[in-house]
């Protein structure tokens, strides 16, 4: 089985690098991107049956750092 | 005084640390690598500066799991004392032996040059050889030390006075220009600055001989 991971900054936390991105895209033209934040994509190849007690366990102890970021499973 | 420096793959300040810690501070320093399950009999411990783990994931955040981090906490726990310098800070927040985390650089620069500190906690064991509000002069090199926590935790942080080390001037977006901070018990200190690079005159200064000769008084 597979799990989908998506990792965001929580709001309030400055991100800097969706700033420098956001700013490129303006340069490009594309006024309509008003904001960016950027985050991570991590895909888990997982043993079959594996429970999301155990891959919430996965995000909170390594996979995402909850004080600043939020995570999102998606199997 | 006996000291250890742990080792962690990435790790390029270890070797910094440990002349540091054995020729002002005259201390017995003992090199551990980061696989080790125990720690040796120590009175502090330090986690150096470096990029271990090449900063993978999140900087810190590989090796405040290594083996060693357990033997760490539970030292720390004990009352031993323990200094993360950069990557080693990064590490003790990551491991939330201290509140916090480092961030991305606001101006997204790695930042390799002098700043200019000041000592707001001259009442520690790392800092008593420094007076209060005196300003030293330490390098700094990371590209990640933007320091941040929630409200609730800065306000905790500034009002038991454990900002230890502030930055005269902004360096990096840090919140509050925080530098450095410790534990509530005072036995643990995470600073972004460099101590290590200035000892002897041959490196451009001494102003972070200091810190060292705090600790060898403290462990006489």
């Amino acid at each position: 089985m597979k799990a989908r991971i998506y990792i965001t900054l929580k709001s309030g936390v400055l991100d800097p690098q969706g700033k420098a991105v956001h700013h490129a895209l303006g340069a490009l033209g594309f006024e309509e991107a008003l904001d960016v934040r950027q985050g991570k994509y991590i895909e888990l190849e997982l043993a079959d049956g594996t429970s999301e007690a155990r891959i919430e366990e996965m995000c909170r102890k390594l996979l995402a750092n909850t004080v600043i970021e939020n995570y999102r499973i998606e199997i | 005084m006996k000291a250890a420096v742990v080792v962690f793959p990435g790790s390029n300040c270890d070797r910094d640390m440990a002349v540091a810690l054995r020729d002002v501070a005259g201390a017995d320093v003992e090199m551990v690598w980061h696989g080790e399950a125990s720690l040796p009999d120590v009175d502090l411990i330090a986690l150096p500066g470096g990029f271990s783990y090449g900063d993978y994931l999140r900087t810190g955040a590989i090796a405040a799991k290594s083996p060693i981090m357990q033997a760490v906490v539970k030292a720390a726990e004990e009352g031993r004392y323990l200094l993360g310098v950069c990557n080693g800070f990064q590490m003790l927040a990551e491991a939330q032996i201290l509140p916090g985390a480092l961030l991305r650089n606001a101006n997204l620069n790695y930042i390799c040059r002098d700043v200019t500190l000041r000592v707001e906690d001259s009442d520690t064991r790392f800092t008593d050889s420094y007076a209060a509000g005196e300003t030293i002069r330490i390098p700094v090199a990371h590209h990640d030390g933007n320091y941040f926590a929630d409200a609730e935790t800065l306000t905790q942080l500034e009002d038991e006075g454990r900002v230890v080390f502030r930055y005269l001037d902004a360096v990096n977006g840090s919140q509050n220009d925080i530098a450095g901070i410790r534990n509530r018990r005072g036995n643990v200190l995470g600073m972004m600055p460099h101590p290590e690079r200035l000892v002897e005159e041959d490196q451009g200064g001494t102003d972070g001989r200091g810190l060292f000769r705090a600790l060898a008084s403290a462990f006489r």
